[in-house]
């Protein structure tokens, strides 16, 4: 009955059935988020090099010349019934956003709820998971703080540091430059299917090894190349991403999605119709912006499907795009090179086509 | 009538391909759910079984009557 569960007398709890949303579906909408913040005055300091304006990954602020302190937090409901692999999860998505500025991580905080019915073996198994990804990215959880309630989550508050005059944005795309991505899409929807017993094992551990692997060689291997933007793929989905970095870099991107590696096993699902609440709330969000071309209508939902602990995205200069995707090849779960950014010519910011891009700029 | 209100997504959406499953796709099928999201889901999975949908809302519950094409 229980996948995974391993955890003695109290196999029959299942774990996702406490969390209302899954993983990064449970994100607040990036539409949503900002109306939040009008209105509230902030403290300026030139120091504050990345803050919540251009809706980046991670914040900066410089200390010195040579050194900026990156901080981030994230944490969401289980996305896993297993506590160990929802635990590894939580932490590998939550240090994707120190590597999505080519910081280097470096402390974290355990962020917690439990349920006061959740079996304390299950509450250890999900730090067990937390403490042994941050161990492999090299980060020493420092301490944390938890709290009771019914929906237990998990996450963490991250700091690393960066050379501040080498920090990654994901506003500063260049006309030119070559979109690469590190993961496959799809997670999002397997995790949604996962809920209704509709994804077989081989699938969900493909899903899990690739929301478990760290984006750590991905962001050691890119922060050696012409990088010019960089961000992290997660709940706003591959467009809702897109389309922050379109609007922050005043360019438009193109997408040739043949060209995006979709688990097929989730396009599957799209077509029936398994989708997960975000990925409707990622369309009404970016869709206005969004020119969908040829692209079936299951191909754009797997764009909108809310990724969890999803790869990089990032926009490379087209001299070094070459190197950059020779080395990342084999060293992340799959680089695609998805396309190109392009001059802002008003109107839309995003447009899809699942032809050649050769072809499609030559018209 | 499938009543899939109270059940959270993904159910609604898998009730309604087991019904038409079972059924030998129906020329007509009725389903009442109450969020948008299994309205939606359900909308996509019948437009590629070849059926068209008609959805009504009254107080926050769906009435979904799905026609073969």
């Amino acid at each position: 009955m229980e996948p995974g569960g391993n955890y003695g007398e109290e196999k029959d709890i299942k774990l996702t059935k406490l969390a209302r949303c899954a993983g990064c579906g449970a994100k607040v909408g990036a539409g949503v988020l900002e109306k939040l913040l009008t209105g509230i005055s902030v403290l300026r300091d030139p120091d504050l090099l990345v803050g919540f304006d251009t809706s980046d990954d991670a914040s900066v602020y410089r200390i010195s010349e040579e050194l900026a302190l990156v901080q981030t937090v994230d944490f969401f409901p289980p996305i896993h019934d297993d506590p160990y692999i929802f635990g590894q999860i939580a932490a590998a998505n939550a240090l994707s956003d120190i590597y999505a500025m080519g910081g280097e991580p470096r402390l974290a905080l355990n962020i917690m709820a439990v349920p006061e019915k959740m079996p304390q073996d299950a509450v250890h198994e999900i730090l067990r998971g937390g403490y042994e990804k941050a161990y492999e990215a090299g980060v020493i959880i420092s301490g944390g703080h938890s709290i009771l309630d019914d929906e237990p989550i998990y996450g963490l508050a991250v700091t690393g540091f960066a050379d501040p005059r080498r920090v990654i944005r994901n506003s500063t795309a260049r006309e030119g430059d070559i979109l690469i991505l590190t993961k496959p899409l799809g997670t999002g929807i397997l995790t949604t299917a996962a809920k209704a017993d509709l994804t077989g094992p081989e699938t969900m551990k493909r899903a899990v090894g690739l929301m478990t692997v760290l984006n750590k060689a991905a962001r050691d291997i890119m922060v050696r190349h012409k990088v010019n933007a960089c961000t992290d793929v997660t709940g706003f989905s591959l467009l809702g991403h897109c389309l922050e970095m379109a609007q922050g870099s005043g360019t438009e991107l193109h997408i040739d999605t043949a060209a995006v590696d979709i688990i097929p096993e989730a396009l599957e699902l799209a077509r029936l119709g398994i989708l997960p609440e975000g990925m409707y709330r990622n369309r009404d969000f970016a869709e206005a912006f969004v020119d969908p071309g040829d692209v079936s209508l299951c191909i754009q939902d797997v764009l909108y499907d809310p990724q969890t602990s999803g790869g990089l995205l990032m926009a490379v200069d087209p001299a070094d795009a070459d190197a950059l995707f020779s080395e990342l090849k084999g060293a992340v779960p799959s680089a695609q090179r998805i396309g190109r950014v392009e001059r802002y010519r008003g109107g839309k910011r995003l447009f899809l086509a699942s032809a050649d891009l050769r072809s499609k700029t030559s018209d | 009538m499938i009543d899939a209100r109270g059940q959270s997504c993904p159910i609604p959406v898998v009730m309604v391909q087991e019904a038409v499953k079972r059924e030998g796709f129906p020329a007509e099928l009725r389903v009442l759910v109450d969020a948008r999201v299994c309205v939606e889901n359900i909308t996509r999975f019948a437009s590629f079984q070849g059926y068209t949908v008609s959805v009504e809302e009254a107080s926050g519950e769906y009435t979904m009557t799905l026609k073969r094409k």
